[in-house]
């Protein structure tokens, strides 16, 4: 492949002289998962790069087609593995549209809070590891040391810390208890001092400031016409975000702002995951604070939400309720339609477009990967950079290289 | 609301005497074009505002109950500015399954048209670097199409082996 990568049109002819090639990847400490890149070089500047990608493909859309609407969560999981619950958020989000079913509040703010624990979860090894990656470690630590909270709480709420498979259509699998929404507390009070911290050891490191401002840079246009969206695209002054434009779960009632940066360079997106991480903070305090009561699954016909464990386990009633939500010929039909649900998730717009065909299980479900769109801009940010903000650009734009491949 | 009424009319008179099917789910609107009129289609789109191209993405409509086209190419387009989306369709069959790229239209169509080709053969003519996007090169089938098995027919097994020395 190398070789007729060389003779890529959009080279200058007259510069071709002395142009060498560099395999990057696929197994490179840089790329964090497996993607390789073709880089062209001019001495030390990228003239070109062309990405390669497909190492990690696992067909998980093709999946999508054999597992009903509650199965495919745990699928899902393993997309964006650095924030997993906000895919099923994003997952039972779409599929929650296409059925035309409306949370109750509990729940409703539960995923809110879960949506955004799992920003501040990705932010925090993003912005850790790209400074990683430019030779800081020390706030790698500090970073992951609040991650390891974060794992902690997934485990209190779902019994799982990576791969928690935690929602489901119309509810989650247990409702929360008091000593999870104290160690939600606890966490948003401790945050703040390990927040600064690790803001204290980059923000104005020089270091890092040096490699990173004017590197990499994505203009406004280019963000749009790529489809860029949430940090990357916020970071290039594209003021977007789906939780303030298309209030979904309980946003409408909480008070937040859009962070954007007007320099679209990697300095700036790491700001825009900076402040995101205090607006999630903010967000997680209201909802916390004002978490209602009452049941998680939605109440009604009875054959969309499941019921409790304690009711399976205790009542015939409660038993028949699960059979009728588990056996593949009595579930809840779905309407024959095409719907399209997005989510803003920490990495951008992930949206699902799920077509049905009247079953409890998807015709086709297409996932909209945020990591796939920002790594097809890439070479568009490398080029003119030098070989060694190869690993500030793709440390700033968060590819999940099993989202991206799927 | 208001807004897409007015892509419908900017799309009507754009495209005169061309059927478009338009219909609604849940407050997203959607329109069917023929795909002989989808560049200018889209081309309309644009310069209406819908400046970002969300997803292209494709259905095989093989076991679909009364579906009467093999494939639905789906554009998913959006206005950053006021935020409207619309949704796009065209339809396909074997063995014409050939659409025009939305490159020229918007960049961020490259990737995904390749997914699209990639996972269920459907070429974009006109795409500056049309190959496999995810799947290797020497892969023959489209594993999306609904008679493509879920568990596939052995490709992995038989990749060719190359030797340390062969390489």
């Amino acid at each position: 492949m190398p070789l007729d990568l060389i003779d890529s049109p959009d080279l200058d002819a007259g510069f071709r002289e002395g142009l060498w090639t560099l395999n990057f990847g696929p197994q490179h400490p840089a790329t964090h998962t497996t993607l390789r890149l073709v880089l062209q070089l001019d001495g030390e500047m990228v003239i070109g790069a062309e990405p390669d990608i497909g190492f990690l493909h696992s067909g998980f859309e093709k999946l999508a087609e054999v597992l009903d609407y509650n199965q495919y969560v745990t699928i899902v999981d393993r997309m964006n593995y650095i924030s997993p619950m906000a895919n099923e958020i994003a997952w039972h989000h779409a599929v929650e549209g296409l059925l035309g079913i409306e949370l109750t509040p509990r729940c409703k703010y539960i995923r809110t809070i879960f949506a955004e624990l799992m920003r501040i979860h990705d932010h925090l090894l993003c912005t850790g590891t790209c400074v990683l990656d430019l030779g800081g470690a020390t706030a790698f630590m500090y970073a992951f040391n609040e991650r390891e909270k974060i794992y902690e709480i997934c485990e209190r709420a779902s019994g799982q810390r990576f791969h928690t498979g935690y929602t489901r259509v119309g509810g989650l699998l247990y409702d929360v208890t008091d000593d999870w929404i104290k160690m939600v507390r606890d966490f948003c009070k401790t945050f703040p001092k390990a927040y600064k911290d690790f803001a204290g050891l980059v923000m104005k490191n020089r270091i890092f400031v040096e490699r990173t401002k004017g590197v990499g840079v994505l203009t406004k246009e280019d963000a749009i016409a790529g489809s860029a969206s949430g940090p990357v695209a916020r970071a290039s002054g594209v003021e977007r975000d789906l939780r303030r434009d298309e209030p979904y779960l309980a946003y409408n009632d909480l008070d937040f702002d859009v962070c954007c940066a007007q320099g679209g360079d990697c300095y700036a997106r790491f700001q825009v995951r900076m402040m995101e991480m205090l607006e999630s903070l903010k967000i997680i305090e209201q909802a916390v604070e004002n978490l209602p009561s009452g049941p998680v699954f939605i109440s009604g016909t009875g054959k969309e939400g499941l019921p409790d464990k304690t009711e399976v386990y205790r009542s015939i009633e409660g038993l028949i309720h699960h059979f009728e939500n588990i056996m593949p010929n009595r579930q809840m039909p779905s309407p024959k339609e095409s719907y399209y649900g997005a989510t803003e998730s920490p990495n951008g717009e992930l949206g699902y477009y799920i077509v049905s065909d009247g079953d409890f299980k998807a015709y086709r479900a297409r996932t909209r990967p945020p990591s796939l769109l920002h790594f097809s801009l890439f070479s568009r940010m490398i080029r003119g950079c030098m070989l060694s903000d190869v690993a500030a650009v793709l440390g700033s734009i968060n590819i999940i290289a099993a989202e991206l491949d799927r | 609301m208001t807004a897409a009424t007015n892509m419908k009319e900017v799309l009507e008179s754009k495209l005169g005497g061309v059927s478009l099917v338009w219909s609604a789910f849940r407050d997203q609107n959607r329109v069917a074009v023929p795909a002989s009129h989808i560049a200018a289609a889209l081309q309309t789109l644009r310069d209406a505002g819908m400046d970002q191209l969300v997803d292209i993405t494709a259905v095989d409509m093989l076991e679909y109950p009364g579906a009467t086209d093999r494939f639905e190419v789906v554009y998913l387009l959006l206005n950053t500015t006021s935020g409207e989306r619309l949704t796009v369709k065209t339809h396909v069959n074997e063995p014409e399954l050939k659409l025009p790229s939305a490159c020229p239209v918007w960049f961020g169509a490259d990737w995904l048209e390749r997914e699209v080709y990639d996972m269920f053969g459907i070429v974009f003519e006109g795409h500056p670097n049309f190959k496999r996007l995810l799947l290797p090169d020497a892969f023959e089938s489209f594993p999306l199409r609904k008679d493509y098995p879920v568990k596939g027919r052995g490709e992995r097994h038989n990749f060719p082996i190359i030797t340390r020395a062969e390489s």
